[in-house]
This record gives structure tokens, sequence and C-alpha cells, in this order.
């Protein structure tokens, strides 16, 4: 069955006429994955196609979720003073750590010699699920010693926003910032607030998201739906486009990048720009409509935002579900857009595992990076796809080509859909 | 003028002391307060024992047995809010294009009421660190990730577009809806339903204020627990509820002949970047935001008729706000009438922004202040016309409402007459 909805009953949202045509600029990028603990190693890990899927190693699983994508404590620790480390979340923590080396490589490390008053600079990141370990901990502590023994912390870790919070401080940005929550899907919408923002007149956002979901009672929330992956063969656990698709594996990271604004980041002569926030859009699958049809509307209307044809599209970092029918809506998706085998495919989540929150802004990170060095990475499958698999998946090695113009594709469980498009800027 | 304003059509509300916004502004304007012992749970150990909760029958507001058995509360309040709003515009949404009806949902702790009952159970009482899987509800990937709020208000109202839970703690309710109008305003949505819901009575959440003694001690007369501004305040109550707005693109509603509450004419948030449970007393930052949603409403200090406080009841938030209201508008502010809510519906966490909201609209739609209960001798650092006790007719065209919140979250939202030149 094909999809039925065009692409253009979604309007772009590209703003008033009147509205200066303020373009976002990525100029820094920090990330935290499984098979990486900086931006330079997980793309080298990457483009070998090197996983970070592995058993489960901070607690012993009693349910059937036995893999998932964890982040090493040494990754990030050492970036948080004790004293953030002792009112936070491991996944705030890990956004500390990336938030760090976002404004280092956008040569902003040093809070006085940032060009932006404090009200031009934001926050905006999306959550999925807050702070797991840490709010898993209080409330055993609550149930087994009583109220008197939660930790005076809790109010400020546990909730959704305690990363948003802890970064404005951190780093003095006190302009509009933000949270947003859309499961998968919420990652690429804070990227597309930031974008806002940056059009009404603040100068520089730090954006993406993080996740930590492998606490035992988040991981338990996560498998409650019956998508995680029970595989115990990390080869064999996140297989998405493939005929032994077993399901997802989840992990732990992401990415938090620096977007300014662009007349703003040219006049203080920036050490990057990796890539332009060129298109959004976001649409909720009717439980009625045909399977797909909501991906298809958000990712035609991003590209319209984006004022780019299908055509010039060079790479597709895709959703990946790793879920059967998930995956065959993606194919038709991208079928009916690009025609049959008509764009490089890829989907290096396969090698970190989907990070909820955190996988939207990982997926655009790797794409502005893939444009930079003029290769696509791999996604790792056990074997090469059949001549004939509907897509031009890129698998085993990475693919030289040159890119100008990347779609990242999220899709979030209840039925959120989010694309962006991503393009070169000089 | 050309630019797209986005109004409010429909309200809907569950509020602690009734469901409706005909209760809501009966209780608001009677300046009766709806705070009591909790109730929803066994609180006997814990500092803090009053709330100002919502007796509320999910099946009897029109919820499915099944939704009223899987949803997590909050989901069902705003689920409940959704219908209301959408019954009271009148607007038939299947002659809205799908993709571009949009919802956002505001909330701070979502739905933390599901997730800590189904870790008891999963858990041996919490004895348990690692829980197994397989005897887990099925939905509780959607207690974890509260995202589901607004896929679940999306489902039910057919919306197709940008879809979305905000999530900025204390200032969600308003943060959500400034959110929306946004997207309305940008042309990428034409109607929204968007508002917060907040269902944080519970031990967790009980106990995370306790331990920062954020909420009263007093349990011994629970009528007049929530006293903002009062020189006698010993910190907030906590409340639950939920309001859900439909949002309308000016010119079409106009044209549908809608009936419109208000406009939402300038929203903004700024951080404080000071600390993630502190705030600096002069406001600056609180102030801002309101400097710039009046600029954006093309609205002057004295175009504001009335404040609607934040007012949490806690020493450092009355004294703080009450400097930001100065410094916002200046000499005005000894002359606007300035009230919390807070005082008789508690402090909803996320939800609250919204439910403040719904009585700005409402306080626009009847001309009436509505009071800050409780308030029998202000605290001489807060020196402002805080409306004690009684609520007040006034000429009502533009109000400014103000939200504060943990993680250091700053937002101010205008609302005035439909209609107003701008």
């Amino acid at each position: 069955m094909s999809t039925t909805v065009s692409e253009s009953t979604v309007q772009a949202g590209s703003g008033c006429p009147e509205q200066p045509a303020a373009e976002a600029l990525i100029t820094g990028i920090g990330m935290l994955a499984p098979n990486g603990a900086h931006t330079e190693e997980i793309w080298a890990n990457v483009l070998a196609g090197r996983t970070g899927i592995r058993p489960v190693s901070r607690f012993r699983p009693k349910g059937p979720v036995r893999l998932a994508g964890e982040v090493a404590d040494d990754a990030f620790l050492q970036a948080v003073p004790s004293r953030l480390r002792a009112q936070t979340d491991r996944w705030t923590q890990m956004a500390v750590a990336a938030s760090d080396a976002a404004l280092e490589d956008a040569g902003l490390a040093d809070a006085g010699t940032r060009p932006y008053d404090p009200f031009d600079m934001a926050v905006i990141t999306a959550s999925s699920s807050g702070g797991n370990e840490f709010g898993q901990r209080e409330l055993s502590r609550l149930w087994t010693e009583g109220p008197q023994r939660v930790s005076v912390y809790q109010s400020i870790a546990w909730f959704y926003a305690a990363t948003t919070g802890q970064l404005s401080i951190r780093h003095g940005m006190q302009g509009p910032c933000g949270v947003v929550v859309a499961d998968q899907a919420g990652g690429l919408d804070a990227l597309a607030q930031a974008r806002r923002v940056l059009r009404s007149g603040t100068g520089l956002v730090l954006t993406g998201g993080m996740e930590a979901p492998l606490s035992p009672y988040a991981l338990t929330c996560l498998d409650s739906d019956g998508t995680v992956s029970h595989a115990t063969d990390p080869a064999r656990a996140y297989l998405p486009f493939h005929e032994g698709a077993t399901g997802w594996v989840p992990g732990e990271g992401g990415a938090i990048l620096v977007v300014e604004e662009s007349t703003a980041a040219r006049s203080r002569a920036v050490p990057h720009v990796y890539g332009r926030l060129a298109g959004h859009a976001a649409t909720f699958d009717s439980p009625s409509a045909p399977p797909g049809s909501g991906l298809l509307a958000a990712a035609g209307a991003a590209l319209e935002d984006a004022g780019v044809e299908p055509s010039r599209v060079d790479v597709v970092f895709a959703d990946a579900a790793g879920v059967r029918s998930q995956d065959e809506a993606e194919i038709r998706v991208l079928t009916e857009l690009f025609g049959p085998r008509g764009v490089p495919v890829t989907a290096p989540k396969t090698m970190t595992g989907r990070l909820n929150a955190g996988g939207g802004p990982l997926d655009v990170a790797l794409a502005v990076l893939a444009m930079r060095d003029g290769v696509i990475p791999p996604t790792v499958l056990p074997a090469e796809p059949a001549p004939t698999h509907p897509l031009d998946l890129v698998t085993g090695r990475p693919r030289t080509a040159a890119i100008r113009t990347a779609l990242v594709l999220a899709r979030g469980a209840g039925g959120f859909n989010s694309a962006v498009v991503l393009t070169q800027a000089y | 003028m050309s630019a797209r304003r986005a109004v409010i059509t429909g309200i809907g509300v569950v509020a602690p002391g009734g469901i409706g916004t005909k209760a809501f502004w009966s209780l608001l304007t009677d300046g009766r307060t709806a705070t009591r012992p909790i109730s929803l749970f066994d609180a006997s150990d814990f500092r803090s024992r009053v709330a100002a909760e919502c007796d509320f029958d999910a099946e009897a507001e029109g919820l499915t047995a099944l939704e009223a058995r899987t949803l997590d509360r909050a989901a069902q309040f705003a689920a409940v809010c959704a219908d209301q709003a959408l019954a009271d515009s009148g607007l038939d949404v299947t002659t809205v294009r799908p993709h571009r009806f949009g919802v956002t949902i505001g909330s701070a702790v979502g739905a933390s009421t599901g997730l800590e009952n189904e870790y008891l159970a999963l858990s041996q009482h919490g004895r348990n660190w690692v829980v197994d899987s397989a005897p887990a509800a099925e939905r509780l990937r959607e207690h974890l990730v509260p995202s589901s709020f607004a896929a679940h208000v999306a489902r039910r109202s057919g919306a197709q577009g940008p879809v979305a839970t905000v999530s900025t703690g204390c200032t969600s309710g308003l943060d959500a809806v400034g959110h929306a109008v946004a997207l309305i305003e940008e042309g990428t949505t034409d109607v929204m339903l968007a508002g917060a819901s907040d269902a944080p009575i519970t031990p967790i959440t009980v106990a995370c204020f306790d331990s920062i003694k954020a909420t009263t001690p007093e349990n011994d007369d629970p009528e007049h627990a929530s006293r903002p501004f009062d020189r006698d305040r010993k910190g907030f109550v906590l409340g639950e509820g939920a309001a859900v707005f439909v949002l309308e693109e000016y010119g079409s509603a106009l044209r549908r002949g809608a009936h419109i509450y208000g406009e939402i004419a300038g929203f903004a948030t700024r951080s404080n970047a000071y600390h993630m449970t502190g705030l600096r007393p002069d406001g600056r930052e609180l102030a801002e935001a309101a400097r710039v949603a009046l600029s954006r409403a093309r609205m002057a200090a004295t175009g504001v008729d009335y404040v609607n406080a934040h007012g949490s009841g806690t020493k450092q938030n009355d004294r703080h706000e009450t400097a930001a209201v100065k410094a916002a508008l200046g000499r005005h502010a000894y002359d606007v009438p300035v009230s919390s809510i807070k005082s008789m519906i508690g402090h909803s966490l996320g939800a609250i922004g919204s439910l403040e909201i719904a009585a700005c609209a409402l306080a626009l739609e009847h001309q009436v202040v509505p009071p800050t209960a409780n308030l029998r001798t202000a605290d001489p650092e807060c020196d402002l016309d805080y409306v004690p006790v009684t609520a007040r007719e006034a000429r009502l065209d533009g109000v400014l409402t103000l939200g504060s919140g943990f993680g250091g979250f700053q937002s101010a939202m205008v609302l005035s007459k439909p209609g107003r030149a701008a």
C-alpha cells in the first residue's frame, strides 16, 4: 500500500515573511556514545564499524533485556565537579561533559570571551525519561527507609528539566531556555526550537539531548511495550531493515551542539561551521492513517522548509526502528520520496543502540561530520543486504561521497515523527 | 496588521475545588480555598500533610474504563481538559487540516504517580534494585516518557501536526502554551491544544519537597495553609490539576464566529543561571521576561491591569517576585492589582501556569480580579496591592501572568482583550 499524504499538506515552519531569515549554524559538537568518549573517537569508531553494544554491566539483569549501549563512567565523570555530581543524575552529568566539549569545540570554552550577553544565550534540551538512576535510588530509599531519608537533591535531579537548568547555570546562559519531550523524536524537535529562538533574536543556543535509560527500573519500563530486543548476541541484536530484526537495543549518550545565529557567528570568526539547520518539521501519526504517512509528511515538509528538492539529498540518517512493521513503513517513505534505492541510507545507531532523546542530536552530529569528511558512516549488519534490498543501505565500509545535504529522521513511541534537513554552510 | 496572532477560544480545567471552568471561577472569585489534609495516600509520616487535591472520577468525566485503568492520573486530567476545551470552543476539528493542528502539554513531573506505584509493585516496595520486566504493565513505557500525555491528547483529538510535551519544571504550564503560540504565529499550525497537567500528590514528590522544607509544615489549619505574600507564610502547599486551551489563529477564529476569551499577546522566558532552587532577590530575570513579553505584545507597562503572580508562598519567591514586578512595571507596579490563586488551589507544579492562564482569561472575560486568599498581614517587604481575601471588579484589558521555578526558569505571558489594535 502506498502512502497517501502529500508532503505539500504540511506547511513548513519557515516563519513569517517579516521575520529576518536568520540561519542557524552548528558551530560546536560535544558527544558521548557507547562506542566512544569524545567526538573524534566516536567518529573514528563509527567509520570503522565498531559497536558499543554489549551485555549490560551496571547491574545483573533479571529481565529478558541483556544487551545495551553503556557509556563508560570515565567518559564524562571527570568533567563534573564533585559537588555537581552529588546533585545530579548520570544523564545530566553526561550533558555537562558534552556541553563543555561543544563550547570548547566552538572556541567558546572561556565564558569571559563569549561575545554574547547572557540573555542572548539559551539552553534547549530534549529529555525522554529524566534522572532515572537517581530517581530509582530515592524511590527505594523512601519506601525502605522513610521520607526523612530522601535526598535534598531529589527535587532537582529527577525531573526532566534538570539538565537544561544545570547547563544554564554552569555556562551562565539566561536566554529562552527550554525542555522538549517527544520520546526519540524530541532530540530533533529541541534543535528546531533552538532555531526558533535564534530567529527571535537569541545569538547562541546550546542544544541537543542526552539520555541515560539503563537503571534497572527505566530499562524495565522501556521493555514493557514489546519492542526492545531480547537478543544476546551483540552482532545480531539490533538489525534495522533486516529480515532478522528482533527489536531495538537501548543505549546511553547523545550530543550537545552549539548553534549560532549566522551573522553573529561569522562576525566572531568561528573555528568551524559544521552545517546549517536548514529545515525541520514534526508530525503525529493518526491511528487511522496509513503507516508511514506521518513520517513522509514530516520529511517532505522539512525538505520544503529547507527549500531543498528530494533529488538534492545526499544521505538519509534513518530512524531505523529495528521493528519489522516500522522498518517497512520507513522503507515506503524513503521509496516514495526518493524512488527505489534513490538515496544512500545509513543507521550508525546500529553501533550505539537507540538513545531516545539523545539519538536525533547524535545523528545530526554524525551527519555534519559526514559532510566535513565526505564520507557516509556505515550501518552495521551481520551481512551485506541483497542487491534487491529496497534501500541503498550503506553497510560494511564507509562510503565516500560529497555530502551537501542530509536528512535526519526520528520517530518516537506513541506516534511522533520529526525530520531535520542539514545543509553545508560556507 | 497582517501578523498572525493566537487567541484562546476554548478552556478546559480540572482543578482542586471543582472540574470545569464554572466551578473553578466560582471558587476563585469567592475566595474559597481547596486545600485540605492529604487523602490520596497516608501522609502521616511526612512533614507537610496538606495539599489541594482534585475530586476526580475519570469515567464520570468521559474517559473509557481502559483509560481510567491504564493512564496516569495526570494524563487523565489532560485528556479531560482537552475534551472540555474542544467542546467549549465549538470548533469542528474535522474542518482543520490535520497536519496544521498540534498539541503541546506541559508537565513538571510527568507520570510520577504511575511510575511510583508500578515501581512499588515490581520491586517489593523498593527492596529489589534489579526489577524484572516480565510482570510489568504493558503501558509502563508511557509512564516513563511523559510525551505520552501529549500523544494521548493528539490521538483523541485527531491532531497530526507538531505534538510535544514541554517539561520546564514549574513554568511548564506557561512555556507549553508559549510554545504553541509560537507555532501559530510562525505559520506552522492554525490550531493548537495547549496546556499542562500534573498530579504530584504522591509520596515521592511530597517527600522531595519535605526534604528541602519548601512546603508548609503547618498541618493543623489546612484551609489557611497557603498564604502567599503573608507575613506568617511557611512555604507552599502542593496542588494538582490541569488546564488545556484551544488556541486558534485570530483571523480564522473571527471568520468562524468563535467566542474569543482573549489573545495571547506576548510570551517570554528567561533563566536565572544562578541556582537550581535559589532566586536572586532582585528578580531581574523574571523582570526581563515580563519586559520582553510586554514588548512582544506591544503593550506599555501601564497597559497591565492585573498581574497574576506566581505567588507560591515561600518567603524567597514572594520577595523575588515583588522586586521583579517593580522592575518590570516601574511606578505602575504600585497601582496594579497583583494576586496569587495558589492561595486557593495550591501549587500544582507544571500545571499551575496553565491554570493561571485560565484564571487570566476568565478575569478578562468577567472583568474581575481573583483575590489572594488568606492574606491578613502582608510581609513588610511585599508592599504591592495583593488583592487580599476578596475578589474585585476592575476594567481589565491587559493582564500579565508570571511563573518561576526550579531550574531557574522565569516566564511571563501577556493576555489581552481580543481585537486590541497592536
